[in-house]
């Protein structure tokens, strides 16, 4: 016994030792950086509240001593500076701020104490400060600790355009602000990238397309110093460009082909898609786009369009299980709308408000149910009907739509038959249904009644609003609204550049990033707004900016002084989304179909899945896979049944359409490899362009660099030539006609005839490596 | 001093990409030598992650999870209630129920009769534990078990109940338990993923699983579940073409590392170099997995052991021999699903067809790993996401009942890994209605979990939305009297 409990001891030291060996190896590093030069943390001469402090009593300190009054200790308040200043009640005599006198302070006294009794924050908090992070809110109450407003809750007005040095640079407003920043850091741009990779970016960026050998010839060749811009042209008047938009859109409505939760049966959903793809190629103003979204059924004498739009607040899940609370259920679709608008629209983490004030930003729960009484009034019920048949992939309240309204106003409805359509939309009881601070947001436990208004902290809901929907439309798009338009920048930022001018696209609260550079972000914001919330207008100045121009190529010194590219003296480089590497399959190897809306199709997918993962009911218990045409439609079409989403997609990252995103993971992982080695969409891709280009030549070197440049879209190297050629070679070396055979039976699209199957076998492999090159399925 | 501004936060990214750059490298021995999985896992060093070891010495290095998916009743299996046979027919007492919110299936009904259980229970082992007869290898290895007959969770349905155990939340969309495991601790196998599931369906009403259930949430997807199928691919996509030696494979891989290496050349990505290696694991785990997945080596005591069924693909005895496999080569996280335990009817009939399906195997798996020395270093629990009701839902007959969800109380089992082995913990009251002593919440049990494997709850902590979220949300204790 003895010896066991010496043994545990021993063991508990061993660990502990090791542990605080571990934390002293990796301290004496940071000493030594602080003490090297250059690499020491500056302390910048003037202390910003909004950019070094808060973020720093937001996440130490706030949750604690910040709006939450639940959760406030000590009477401490110090997210507002009149609560910091005052006499503190628990501790008479003392302040927690007191403007230019840190040893006064009872904050900077308990930050820099050793008794753990006293010191703050606790040590059970599992929070800590760092050096660096003290020395600044002692400068900064040095300073006099002054208070400013968040800047994402103030309205954005058009700052003045930077001076700079390199003025044959700029092309457009957008290079001022990022060179500016570049000069002071001593950094300067990359050189334009080169014609072939600019095309392959801007059509990957406008369409989602790679671009064809005929637009790589014509692009080479055009010398007229107005090449780029006609290409823009082209390429954002393109139909592709609505369906290229529409997926980071689809992530941001949660659209699914099926309702979700246990049975998870289907709903015909896809009109609202259609609709959507429309929007973006008619360009329809943001305020228009988001405001028929919201509230199409409440503007007056509504056209059956804007009630299409409004399937956007019914994407979301709604359960067929049967024996749920019916209750509880729309409880959680209001609290789906409002945390999805939230998130999409205001920037705002609204979820934490939910169940109690939240803790980092100023929004209290009475607010959060305020928000979400816009959305309560919905005649709908949790449940309306249990898995069954085509009455039931529409929940109430529905839209029909009929022939004759897709051949009058709903054209771009791309319906196949004669019946009736049914579609989600919103639609208002005919009473008020009170709405209730929900105790810790649970359904049944109501608190005190709230009235439909918006967070104060943000822009007070004036009386010139209606107090239904569309007055929060309104309210959204009135000019001194100081987060829609920089939220949808933002987001618009993050397509093109891979992430946002705040890289926390749904949070601009006290907890989310700070953007990187804040005044083109207001600059874009206020342009946007003065001229009629123009989305393409918007997307112009992004991709005709010299900073999207750059080359992406990184140098040593770029990935040692910027490795995340906060300055963008490079283009970003970056994976494309899961959708797009489906299209770049298809339309390359000549597959694609490329037809526009209609309902989703169920192309190659591993057998099995649904099978496995269902409780035997509905339709959607068997995958059915599509043949022919249907099996070449593009990456947006993907039917995704949310609980079994379609592997090819969510292993690339694509979203299980759960709830709303904003944002998507660019992983890279080993199943990925695995997808783009064995999956028949791409060895039938790499099938068929194989025996197209041997159809059209019989010379092997014409085929594999025609094969590259319609692939990576630019010419191989010689070296890549030389691989290349090589492996071609020894392919037809070492294949014998059975294993030929074998490796051609991919696929159900028609093979090639009078071809020899081991020189095409051979082809093959080539491209299905050139498919599996990773600058093939990159932004570059 | 805007200036200062951005110095400010481009000397914070240059020190974060320094300080991950010397954690990869430099302390790549150290790591090896003192803490193999802290400094090696794949995940990305975020700044906001704080490791969450604590300082005691983990027992359990990996789990498996044998969920029963439907939820099984506690009254036939674990929890012995006597008294309910007694007062068979009676109402339950509104005393007892209480304020207790009903599925919208038995809402409505106008009686509450109570049933007692149809199999016979009797003491097992040193222990003394009680164990229903519907499990006869179960019942032979209660020694080795840890009983928790006083769980208890919030969620009344399934999806909702299901995602609450397996994230410590009922919405969805935030990180798997073998997730969180994942990117707390790493992997231990360079060739297999860290968490990987196994799927297989009984009789009984099933009821659907979902990759959700899985899921990496807002972590990085290599910490997500990596489904393992009976089918012919075991991992999707894994199998290679007819016709594709794996010399040509090979050959291929080749290639493409020397053009993609070019391509590194051209670039100075090191999303590019990282690619070349993500390209040679997958060759790794295309040799990997079909040798885990070949059970013809296994010797004739083991099938013996693990009962027939192990040798047909898909079934739970199959995949309990397999998640062994798993385990044993290093995969951290071996998450089974056993669907058909969902009995609102015909309860006497389908769950005797449900344990029959599931106890040997069970069993044997524990009975395997001790054998093999392996059962103090996994831990493996075995249980559903809540309990069923002590009174019959729709008609009570001579022959047959049913059970409707019981989230108040219910029954699950684990053993090794450091659990205290032959303890019976928790109690209902007689009519097996509610908590009598020691409640566990699905945040205790959670928490009791990660402290097994090292990990404490409250510092297992990931950044996302201005939000440090973890396993256990907002609260969670560690069930101390669970631990050996």
């Amino acid at each position: 016994m003895d010896s066991i409990l010496k043994l545990i001891v021993f063991n508990r030291f061993y660990f502990g030792s090791i542990h605080f060996f571990i934390i002293l190896l990796l301290m004496a590093s940071c000493e030594k950086k602080l003490d090297s030069g250059s690499e020491t943390i500056e302390i910048p001469d003037q202390v910003s509240y909004n950019f070094h402090v808060r973020p720093i009593l937001s996440d130490k300190c706030f949750s604690c001593h910040g709006p939450d009054a639940n959760k406030r200790e000590a009477g401490l308040r110090l997210d507002i500076e009149e609560e910091a200043y005052k006499a503190l009640t628990e501790t008479p005599g003392a302040h927690g701020l007191v403007p230019f006198k840190p040893n006064e302070s009872e904050v900077y006294k308990r930050i820099v104490s050793d008794d753990p009794t006293f010191k703050m924050p606790p040590p059970e908090s599992n929070l800590k400060l760092s050096d660096s992070e003290i020395r600044l809110i002692e400068k900064w109450i040095q300073q006099g600790a002054t208070y400013e407003p968040h800047w994402a809750f103030t309205p954005p007005k058009t700052p003045k355009i930077p001076n700079i040095k390199n003025k044959d640079w700029p092309l457009n407003e957008v290079d001022y602000f990022i060179l500016a920043k570049q000069e002071a850091r001593g950094m300067e741009p990359n050189s334009e990238a080169d014609k072939e990779a600019l095309l392959k970016r801007l059509s990957l960026d406008l369409t989602g397309l790679p671009p064809t050998l005929k637009m790589m010839d014509q692009f080479l060749s055009d010398d007229s110093p107005k090449a780029y811009e006609k290409l823009v042209d082209r390429l954002i008047a393109s139909p592709a460009y609505g369906e290229k938009m529409a997926v980071y859109w689809m992530d941001i409505a949660r659209f699914a082909d099926s309702h979700g939760f246990q049975d998870d049966s289907y709903r015909s959903q896809w009109p609202w898609r259609d609709w959507v793809i429309h929007a973006f190629n008619k360009n329809i103003p943001y305020d228009t786009f988001i405001t028929w979204q919201l509230a199409g059924d409440l503007i007056p004498d509504a056209t059956k369009e804007q009630l299409l739009a409004t399937g956007f607040n019914r994407n979301h899940k709604i359960t067929e299980e049967g024996g749920i609370v019916d209750e509880e259920y729309r409880v959680s679709y209001v609290i789906d709308r409002t945390n999805t608008v939230g998130k999409s629209l205001m920037g705002i983490t609204m979820e934490c408000a939910g169940c109690h004030d939240h803790k980092y930003d100023p929004i209290t729960q009475k607010e959060y149910y305020s928000l979400y009484s816009f959305f309560n009034n919905i005649q709908e019920r949790g449940i309306e009907s249990v898995v069954g048949g085509p009455e039931t992939y529409a929940k109430r309240p529905f839209m029909q739509i009929s022939n004759e309204d897709v051949e009058s106003i709903l054209t771009f409805v791309n319906k196949k038959d004669t019946l009736d359509l049914i579609v989600s939309v919103m639609g208002e009881l005919d009473s008020i249904r009170p709405t209730f601070v929900l105790d810790r947001g649970i359904y049944d436990q109501p608190l005190d009644p709230v009235e439909p208004t918006t967070p104060e902290s943000i822009l007070s809901f004036g009386p010139k609003y209606e107090k239904n929907r569309l007055g929060l439309a309104k309210w959204m798009f009135s000019r001194e609204n100081p987060l829609t338009a920089r939220v949808f920048v933002n987001q618009i930022w993050q397509e093109f550049f891979g992430k946002g001018i705040v890289t926390t696209p749904g949070d601009f609260g006290m907890q989310g990033a700070l953007p990187s550079h804040p005044e083109l972000l207001d600059w874009l914001s206020v342009d946007l707004m003065e001229n009629g919330w123009d989305m393409k207008r918007l997307v112009r100045h992004l991709i005709t900016s010299a900073t999207y121009r750059q080359s992406a190529t990184i140098s040593a010194e770029q990935l040692e002084k910027d490795p995340e590219n906060m300055l963008l003296t490079r283009a970003p480089r970056f994976r494309i989304k899961a959708e797009f590497i489906r299209d770049v399959i298809l339309s390359s190897s000549g597959l694609l179909n490329p037809e526009i809306g209609g309902p989703s199709s169920k192309p190659y997918q591993p057998g099995g899945l649904w099978e496995g993962a269902t409780s035997g009911r509905g339709i959607l218990s068997v995958y059915k896979q599509d043949h022919g045409e249907k099996l070449y439609r593009r990456g947006l079409y993907n039917f995704i049944k949310r609980t079994v989403p379609p592997p090819a997609m969510t292993i690339f990252d694509g979203s299980n359409r759960d709830q709303c995103e904003v944002q998507r993971l660019i992983t890279n992982t080993p199943i990925q490899a695995l997808v783009m080695l064995n999956d028949p969409t791409m060895l039938e891709a790499s099938r068929v362009l194989s025996g197209k280009l041997m159809q059209e030549s019989g010379d092997p070197e014409t085929n594999i660099y025609k094969a590259f440049r319609t692939i990576v879209c630019r010419q191989p190297t010689e070296k890549e030539m030389t691989v290349l050629k090589k492996y071609y070679e020894g392919r037809i070396a070492t294949l014998n006609e059975s294993q030929a055979t074998d490796l051609l039976d991919v696929g159900e699209y028609p093979h090639a005839t009078g071809l020899n199957p081991v020189t095409w076998a051979s082809l093959m492999q080539v491209i299905t490596a050139i498919y599996n090159l990773e600058e093939t399925i990159s932004k570059t | 001093m805007e200036n200062n501004i951005f110095e400010h936060r481009l000397n914070i990214n240059r020190r974060r990409f320094l300080s991950q750059a010397s954690l990869g490298l430099g302390s790549v021995a150290l790591g090896s030598l003192l803490m193999p999985d802290l400094l090696s896992g794949t995940g990305s060093m975020d700044a906001a992650m704080i490791p969450g070891l604590s300082d005691f010495a983990p027992k359990a290095k990996r789990v498996i999870y044998l969920f029963q998916n439907g939820a099984p009743s506690q009254i036939e299996s674990f929890d012995y209630k006597p008294k309910l046979k007694e007062m068979v027919g009676q109402e339950l007492p509104d005393s007892v129920r209480g304020a207790q919110r009903l599925t919208g299936m038995t809402a409505n009904q106008s009686s509450f009769p109570l049933v007692g259980s149809f199999a016979e229970f009797k003491q097992y082992g040193q222990s003394g534990a009680w164990v229903s007869d519907l499990f006869p290898y179960t019942s032979r290895i209660v020694d080795d078990l840890c009983i928790v007959r006083s769980m208890h969770t919030e969620a009344i349905n399934h999806d909702p109940a299901l995602t609450f155990f397996q994230t410590g939340s009922q919405q969805g969309n935030r990180p798997s338990m073998g997730a969180w495991l994942s990117y707390g601790l790493g992997s231990e196998n360079k060739n297999l993923p860290a968490f990987t599931v196994l799927l297989s369906r009984g009789i009984g009403n099933g009821q659907g699983v979902y990759s959700k259930l899985w899921t990496n949430g807002f972590l990085d997807s290599v910490h997500q579940g990596v489904q393992f199928s009976s089918g012919e691919d075991p991992v999707l996509y894994l199998k290679d073409s007819k016709g594709l030696s794996r010399e040509e494979r090979r050959v291929m891989l080749d290639n493409i590392a020397e053009l993609n290496h070019l391509s590194y050349e051209k670039f100075g990505d090191p999303e590019i170099s990282a690619k070349i290696k993500q390209y040679e694991m997958a060759y790794r785990m295309q040799t990997t997995v079909p040798e885990i997945m070949d059970l013809s080596k296994e010797p004739d005591s083991v099938i013996k052991l693990y009962g027939p069924d192990c040798l047909v693909p898909g079934t739970y005895a199959a995949n309990c021999l397999m998640a062994r496999k798993l385990s044993e080569s290093g995969v951290r996280f071996v998450q089974l699903y056993h669907q058909g335990w969902d009995q609102h009817d015909n309860l006497p009939y389908e769950i005797s067809h449900q344990a029959k399906d599931t106890d040997q195997a069970s069993a044997a798996l524990v009975t395997d790993l001790k054998q093999r020395g392996l059962l103090d270093e996994t831990l493996v629990i075995w249980g559903g996401e809540f309990g069923r009701t002590s009174y019959s839902q729709g008609k009570l007959t001579a022959e047959s009942y049913g059970r409707d969800h019981h989230p108040r109380c219910f029954s699950i089992w684990m053993a090794g890994g450091g659990v205290k082995p032959g303890l019976v913990y928790g109690e209902t009251d007689e009519l097996g209605y509610n908590i009598a002593k020691d409640p566990v919440h699905i945040h205790d049990f959670q928490a009791t979990v990660l402290h097994m494997l090292g990990l404490d709850h409250e510092k297992l902590v990931f950044k996302h939305l201005g939000r440090r979220f973890r396993l256990t949300d907002v609260r969670g204790n560690v069930v101390k009297d669970l631990i050996a």
